[in-house]
């Protein structure tokens, strides 16, 4: 975080104090407070996520004018774009890093980050009714892992042959040895920077685990837990076992890359699709990563907004598990045309068809969620609705990707990057907004501004599938992914003013962002001051002021029922919070067990 | 621009079982889009917070669960049988060879090379050609696909075939064209610098026309 950036989160505390105040490195830098750590995350996730964009726009231009001088091109060094006459052109290596690192950086630094650091370390310990993680230090190295590693990637545009140049899912020999790429230092930062990144991850998961476990507020059972609080658990569970694979295939690669070792490289005895089997058996879970507490944050969202308990909490929270599951064995649907045994491929493709099913009940329980509720269509909700209707999207074209012979001819085409951003962008990044207004008067005590967002709602919705809903076309036109100038084909060809239309969506998509980013910074000076709960929510972070003091909680907080007790009969507001104690004599269930303060409360 | 979700037209024999299933999948998607996104409009719509609305109070429904639990289940389940078959075909069950070729592929080109007079591979009168396929309509052209650096991906989108080349393995793949005309060879694996001019042309012939070319190549590339 940078100064600017941590005197704009001290001056949006003014005036708030806690009853020890700690000295402001502690508090803002070296922090261990979660929601401080929580903060830190969402900045440096949004400047990512700001870097990530303008990657995108660049390489939009050149798919969108291939060959076109590029405006602004002329800033850049002559490594990345060759200056001609009439501008600078963009080199064909440069458009692979951008590829690359677009994908790489928003999956790991921007969108990861946002759900898991910001999502996680705000909401757990809240939503539980604890006074902080389990092991504040550890949480505060999670955040410091995270700083280097993401200048190690920025970093490596600078160096000598440029940034990484082999796809966010690097595989080798492309990637083992710079002879075939030109990039060496890149390639090993890169293959540096993510395995810091995945220490940081595997730090924070060990963190979330250990506190959902052990410090749930009394009476704050399993089944009280709210769903992102339970997104988030399982997702640290998937972290936990999934990023030391990734760490394993990492560091074989670098060792290829600098000690001349052979895992991945054929011509010494090594096995190019080694590298894909553990990459995927990583990567298929990190996409359950991004989007179980996405998941999580929409149905809490809409829930309150609509003012009516979840639809199938149980089911939810199975499907959640469901997820958790099968992710571990459906890895080979990114592999059907990677050579190995095709026998396996059925395998792939019945378990990859029935991972469709628990996303398919969450949809289903969302919709009945918003049937017969008194839907408040504020910005958090249409955000929400907005995850839904494009993770539904998402979600089918995988139905087409999961058949193995008609993947045969949309693999490595826009049809994949039609998917890819449905469910991350039309979903996780929805999601997000949605959860960063919900909870924003949480972290900074005031609200965002309603009719800005609204103006940014409607402006990224349309954008948005004016960008991705072609790209299904040109998938199903044959047009490859990673390709620097499709024009290239014959076949092709034709489509230029299709994704000539794309990028220029793309440009007025990115633009429309500033309305958020605006807001965002000027609700945290200028927003109307939130009260302790601006959304009549039922959970516990409301019950304490925004934001929250140190140690959260003034007095331990007592459960007595779900989260999503919205419109009970038994309340007399359409909301009941948590923590109320039951107005009629307690039904026997409804006591929570443990009376006593202990943390357990299982 | 072509907003269509059609698939280009396709020249092989199992690329219309591949067509056909992607337009089962299509139309089954496609009305589960439409069905669920008007639910979602319509709800939206329809309980929009107005003075004096309460939403009910509805914790879910055992059957409602059960049902849409098991419905989309027997769907994908009946997709991936439907798929298997087609898989199969495609990937598993390699038909005799009416033409065994090698196509190995390097940065950034394709090496064909076939058999000869002789009508076997791994002879003195084999002969190569570069970027280009050329084959006979009809008949099983068996490919042994090879890489020489790093991945590539052998796509001839007409004949619905994609299969990625690795170094070190010999992998076999196959189509038979139904229709004499010139259509694309692309590299579908980012594989380097150059992997976008990674083209080629396949070349389909009639029967005849094939044993013409094919000895006239084999002549002229005989020392
Ligand atoms: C309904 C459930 C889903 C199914 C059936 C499904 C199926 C697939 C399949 C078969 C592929 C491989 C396609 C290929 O490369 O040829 C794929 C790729 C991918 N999926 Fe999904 N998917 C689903 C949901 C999701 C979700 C929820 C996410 C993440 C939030 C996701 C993220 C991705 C990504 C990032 C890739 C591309 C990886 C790459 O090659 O770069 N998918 N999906
Ligand atoms: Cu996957
Ligand atoms: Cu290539």
């Amino acid at each position: 975080m940078s100064t600017i950036e941590q005197e704009m989160v001290h001056a949006a505390e003014g005036g708030h104090h806690d009853d020890h105040e700690l000295p402001f490195i502690r508090k803002y830098i070296f922090a261990t407070d979660h929601k401080m750590i929580a903060k830190q995350f969402l900045f440096v996730s949004l400047f990512f996520l700001v870097i990530g964009g303008l990657l995108a726009m660049m390489m939009r231009w050149q798919l969108g004018y291939p060959g076109e001088p590029m405006p602004g091109g002329m800033m850049l060094p002559d490594a990345m774009m060759a200056p001609t006459p009439d501008g600078a052109i963009m080199l064909p290596e440069f458009y692979n890093s951008l590829v690359t690192m677009h994908g790489t950086i928003m999956i790991f630094f921007a969108i990861m980050p946002l759900l898991v650091g910001l999502f996680g370390n705000l909401l757990i310990p809240l939503q539980i009714g604890a006074e902080d993680m389990a092991f504040p230090r550890l949480n505060m190295i999670s955040f410091w892992l995270a700083v280097p590693a993401g200048i190690l990637m920025l970093a490596s545009f600078a160096v000598e042959g440029g940034a990484a140049g082999s796809g966010w899912t690097s595989y080798a020999p492309l990637s083992a040895s710079g002879e075939w790429t030109g990039v060496y230092l890149g390639q090993q930062l890169w293959l540096a920077s993510l395995t810091i990144l995945g220490f940081s991850s595997l730090v924070g998961a060990v963190n979330y685990i250990t506190t959902v476990i052990n410090m749930r507020a009394p009476g704050m059972t399993w089944f009280r837990m709210p769903l992102p609080t339970w997104a988030l658990f399982v997702t640290a569970i998937l972290i936990l076992l999934a990023i030391p694979v990734l760490a394993g295939a990492l560091i074989m690669l670098l060792f290829d890359q600098t000690i001349g070792t052979g895992f991945f490289r054929p011509e010494v005895g090594g096995e190019p699709l080694l590298w894909q089997h553990l990459f995927w058996f990583f990567g298929h879970p990190e996409v359950y990563i991004l989007i179980l507490p996405a998941m999580g944050i929409a149905s809490e969202v809409l829930s309150n907004r609509a003012r009516k308990p979840i639809f199938g909490y149980h089911s939810m929270v199975m499907a959640i598990i469901g997820i958790g599951f099968l992710g571990w064995i459906v890895w080979g649907h990114h592999m059907f045309m990677s050579g190995m045994n095709p026998l396996l491929g059925t395998s792939f493709m019945i378990s990859t068809m029935a991972i469709a099913v628990p996303s398919a009940i969450k949809t289903f329980n969302w919709l009945a969620t918003i049937w017969k509720g008194d839907l408040h269509l504020d910005s958090p909700m249409l955000y929400a609705l907005a995850f839904v209707s494009m993770f539904i999207i998402g979600g089918l074209s995988g139905i087409f990707m999961a058949s193995s012979p008609v993947d045969i001819y949309i693999h490595d085409t826009y049809f994949i990057v039609a998917h890819i951003h449905y469910v991350l962008f039309g979903g996780s990044l929805f999601a997000i907004f949605a959860g960063i207004t919900f909870w924003f008067p949480k972290m900074f005590g005031r609200m965002m501004n309603e009719t800005l967002n609204k103006v940014h709602f409607g402006l990224t919705i349309v954008l948005y599938n004016m960008v991705f809903w072609p790209m299904h076309n040109l998938g199903v036109q044959g047009m490859m992914r990673r390709i620097y100038d499709f024009t290239q084909y014959e076949y092709l060809a034709p489509l230029q003013p299709m994704n000539q239309f794309i990028s220029i969506s793309v440009f007025l998509l990115v633009a429309a962002q500033s309305v958020y980013a605006f807001n965002f910074f000027w609700s945290i000076f200028r927003g109307e001051k939130a009260s302790n709960n601006p959304w009549d929510s039922n959970t516990l972070e409301w019950t304490v002021p925004s934001p929250p003091p140190h140690g959260n909680f003034p007095e331990m907080p007592v459960v007595y029922r779900g989260p999503y007790e919205y419109s009970s009969p038994e309340s007399e507001t359409d909301f009941y919070p948590q923590t109320k104690p039951p107005s009629k004599p307690p039904v026997q269930e409804l006591i929570p067990e443990p009376v006593t303060p202990t943390p357990e409360g299982f | 621009m072509n907003w269509s979700w059609m698939l280009p037209p396709s020249f092989s024999t199992v690329s219309g079982d591949i067509d056909g299933i992607y337009m089962v999948i299509l139309w089954i998607t496609g009305i589960i889009f439409f069905i669920t996104e008007a639910l979602l409009f319509y709800f939206i719509f329809k309980y929009r917070h107005k003075e004096g609305r309460k939403a009910a109070y509805d914790h879910g429904s055992t059957k409602m669960e059960i049902a849409w639990t098991m419905v989309p289940l027997v769907i994908v389940l009946w997709i991936s049988v439907v798929s298997k078959g087609v898989w199969d075909t495609v990937k598993v069950d390699v038909p005799p060879a009416g033409l065994e070729i090698i196509v190995t592929g390097k940065q950034f080109e394709w090496t064909v090379t076939y058999p000869g007079p002789d009508g076997a591979l791994g002879t003195s009168d084999d002969f190569e050609t570069l970027n280009e396929l050329h084959a006979p309509e009809d008949e099983a052209v068996v490919i042994t696909l090879r890489s020489e650096d790093v991945l590539h991906s052998f796509f001839l989108p007409e004949m619905r075939i994609k299969q990625d080349a690795v170094p070190g393995r010999d992998i076999t793949v196959w189509f038979e064209a139904i229709q004499p005309g010139d259509y694309t060879i692309g590299c579908a694996e980012l594989c380097g610098i150059g992997h976008t001019t990674m083209g080629g042309t396949l070349t389909v012939y009639t029967a005849a026309d094939f044993q013409a070319w094919s000895s006239s190549q084999a002549q002229q590339q005989q020392p």
